[in-house]
């Protein structure tokens, strides 16, 4: 059963992906319409998926990589669903959709046995920790992708360069109060993950923190986008500098994500 | 009946000529009621823009309208016709639809999917009802017109880029600002397009006007018009950073923004996006102010350019128009033909009605001793008789209606019965249906 709705959700997301594809290129109604209504059933499939496989394992399925980077996909294409839904920016679909359609064939290429839950992770502050972590994950994400089409938007107006893409493309306004939404809702997210991861290191090892490389990193990224939001609140950051910094920041989110593997789990 | 059009446009005629044919608005009461009175003209009505002038009307006699109408442009507006007639296009039947629909739908302007013409034959279309020019065909040709127009518009995206200066700059500056329902315009200078732009801005939902001028008189009295606020010229740099958009058309020799005036601006607006639009030849707003950060910086030429580019857009759109007309031709094309049942009926009934009441009226006056009640009874026998009579011919043509035979019937019936054009109240009647 999860893995039937696992490749129906991979089928959709790459119909999806295509459309938002071609959604960069040509205006029209239908389209757009196609391309929403393919990743939200896509979507259904992966919520479905998900939940068959938590209800068989007892637990959320967030303990391995191949688990994680499927619960990290499903996170960020909710939230662009929401996004699309209240700032009608299609496009935006063509930058963030790809990435999730990645990181879920990154999920069905590992095979990994569904093993006994270790001791270490049977604590609900690592599961309050791991969720807000992805939540906050997918709100970067989508900063990301915003950044990424800011960049190129404002080099077509610099240009003076107004092509087929420079028409598609959100206003930078749009973009700029996009991303200001995810850093908002993000970086809280994040504190507090890692204030519950460190707690759950307390209860799991006896030390708050025990700088291995995850929770270095995951302060890293903290800072990065503790930078951002400081700078934007206080002397009006955004534009250019703020859509480099935040393309850095998920840079830094995905090396810890990808590169750090906590000493103490696994 | 037939539908004809005879007109002249830009692609035909200079300005010089099509403002010698114009018809003014105000006057445009005598001429119409001047055209339908003509022997061979039913229906008419006149349009007059600063690029075409047209008339459409009904007509049994094609050839004879045709030529009738030129005479009477020449007439009318005291061209000698020979003068006035390379310049003229006719079109008849089908030709003269198609052209209507072409032309309201905007395939015919000098910018292809301009949206004035839709109104201004609105406009002119409303004369002729008014002064009741235009009958029962125009009426329904008229509003067809009308609703193709709309599905072209609705169907193809013939109008939906920017294709004047001032509209791409309101394009362009929502694709920084976003929605500009709560943005400020600077108006630096009073050049024609400044206030244009100004104007478009406005019609686009921006809420605050600054004007500045070296002239204070003239910043206030436009500040007025737009129901903003005057800024002496010697401060307007204090008052930068409150404007998100800045139009500037100054006949100043030198630059009168620099980069550093700019910066300045930003900085107090926590580096919210600034859009400027330099109109002015030479120019008012120092080029180095599109590398300051969050702000954008266009020239007249940037505009021009992008309205090049929709342009060649709406060509392409144009043809997925025609299609459409195309469709609306053929239906428009059968309900006209359709239309010369009934009157026709009317006439008939009407022909054999007329000899009835005369036979009967001769009969009745030249019999000495008749029965009191033999009129009331030579009057329903006569009556039966041309009922029985009419009854086959008339559900022959109301079934031909339906398929496709009509114009030979209708013709068929009206040279072999001598039957005169279709009776004033019958319009009326039928203009109710539709």
């Amino acid at each position: 059963m999860t893995h039937l709705f696992f490749s129906l959700t991979l089928g959709f997301y790459v119909c999806a992906t295509a459309a938002y594809f071609a959604c960069l290129f040509r205006t029209s109604a239908g389209l757009t319409q196609w391309a929403s209504r393919l990743l939200a059933t896509g979507c259904v499939a992966h919520i479905l998926s998900t939940v068959h496989l938590a209800s068989k394992a007892k637990h959320l399925p967030l303990t391995n990589m191949q688990e994680s980077l499927s619960f990290f996909s499903l996170m960020i294409i909710v939230a662009f669903l929401i996004f699309e839904r209240r700032y009608k920016v299609t496009t935006l679909g063509s930058f963030v959709t790809p990435v999730a359609l990645m990181m879920l064939i990154g999920s069905s290429a590992l095979h990994m046995e569904l093993r006994q839950l270790p001791p270490i992770l049977q604590s609900n502050w690592f599961w309050f920790h791991a969720l807000l972590a992805f939540v906050s994950y997918a709100a970067f994400t989508i900063a990301f992708g915003v950044a990424v089409i800011y960049l190129i938007q404002r080099h077509f107006l610099k240009a003076k360069h107004f092509g087929v893409l420079f028409q598609r493309l959100p206003p930078l306004d749009t973009l700029d109060e996009i991303s200001y939404r995810c850093l908002a809702v993000g970086f809280p997210l994040l504190t507090i993950a890692i204030i519950s991861g460190a707690i759950w290191s307390e209860k799991a090892v006896g030390s708050y923190w025990v700088w291995d490389p995850k929770q270095t990193w995951s302060l890293i990224t903290w800072l990065i986008y503790a930078a951002l939001l400081h700078g934007r609140l206080t002397i009006g950051w955004r534009g250019k500098r703020a859509a480099l910094l935040s393309i850095v920041g998920f840079t830094v989110l995905l090396i810890t994500f990808f590169g750090m593997k906590h000493s103490i789990t696994w | 009946m037939n539908i004809i059009v005879i007109g002249l446009s830009h692609k035909t005629a200079t300005v010089e000529i099509r403002e010698r044919v114009a018809f003014s608005p105000n006057l445009i009461e005598k001429p119409l009621r001047d055209l339908i009175a003509l022997d061979e003209i039913i229906e008419g009505v006149i349009i007059s823009t600063c690029n075409r002038v047209e008339i459409y009307a009904t007509t049994r006699d094609i050839a004879g309208g045709i030529a009738r109408i030129k005479r009477f442009l020449a007439e009318h507006h005291r061209i000698p016709l020979e003068t006035l007639d390379p310049h003229l296009y006719s079109h008849h039947s089908e030709a003269a639809i198609r052209h209507v629909f072409r032309v309201a739908s905007s395939l015919d302007s000098m910018i292809v999917g301009e949206p004035q013409i839709l109104g201004q034959i609105k406009t002119s279309y409303g004369y002729a009802a008014e002064y009741k020019t235009s009958g029962i065909i125009l009426n329904r040709f008229l509003h067809k017109a009308f609703s193709v127009a709309k599905r072209v518009r609705t169907e193809t995206k013939i109008a939906s880029s920017a294709v004047s200066v001032a509209f791409a700059a309101v394009e362009l500056a929502k694709k920084v600002l976003g929605d500009l329902s709560d943005k400020t315009v600077m108006l630096i200078g009073a050049g024609e397009m400044c206030e244009l732009a100004a104007k478009h801005f406005i019609n686009s939902g921006a809420k605050g006007v600054m004007v500045t001028n070296r002239t204070f008189e003239k910043a206030e009295r436009l500040a007025e018009e737009f129901c903003g606020e005057a800024v002496p010229f010697e401060e307007f740099l204090q008052h930068l950073h409150k404007a998100d958009i800045v139009l500037s058309s100054t006949g100043a020799p030198h630059i009168i923004i620099g980069p550093k005036d700019v910066e300045d601006a930003v900085k107090r607006r926590r580096f919210k996006p600034m859009f400027f639009i330099d109109i002015a030849v030479p120019r008012d707003i120092d080029q180095k102010v599109d590398d300051v950060e969050s702000a954008y910086l266009f020239t007249v030429d940037d505009l021009h350019e992008i309205v090049q580019a929709n342009l060649a857009q709406r060509n392409l759109e144009a043809e997925k128009a025609e299609e459409i007309i195309d469709q609306e031709i053929g239906q428009f094309f059968k309900w006209l033909s359709s239309l010369e049942v009934t009157p026709t009926i009317v006439a008939l009934r009407n022909r054999f009605d007329e000899i009835r009441r005369a036979e009967l009226e001769k009969t009745c006056s030249n019999w000495k001793d008749l029965p009191s009640d033999a009129e009331k009874r030579l009057e329903a026998l006569t009556m039966a008789f041309m009922n029985k009579l009419l009854h086959a011919p008339t559900t022959a043509l109301k079934q031909a209606g339906q398929g496709g035979r009509v114009d030979l019937y209708v013709d068929a019936l009206r040279q072999l019965f001598e039957l005169e054009a279709a009776p004033e109240q019958n319009e009326e009647l039928e203009l109710e249906e539709g």
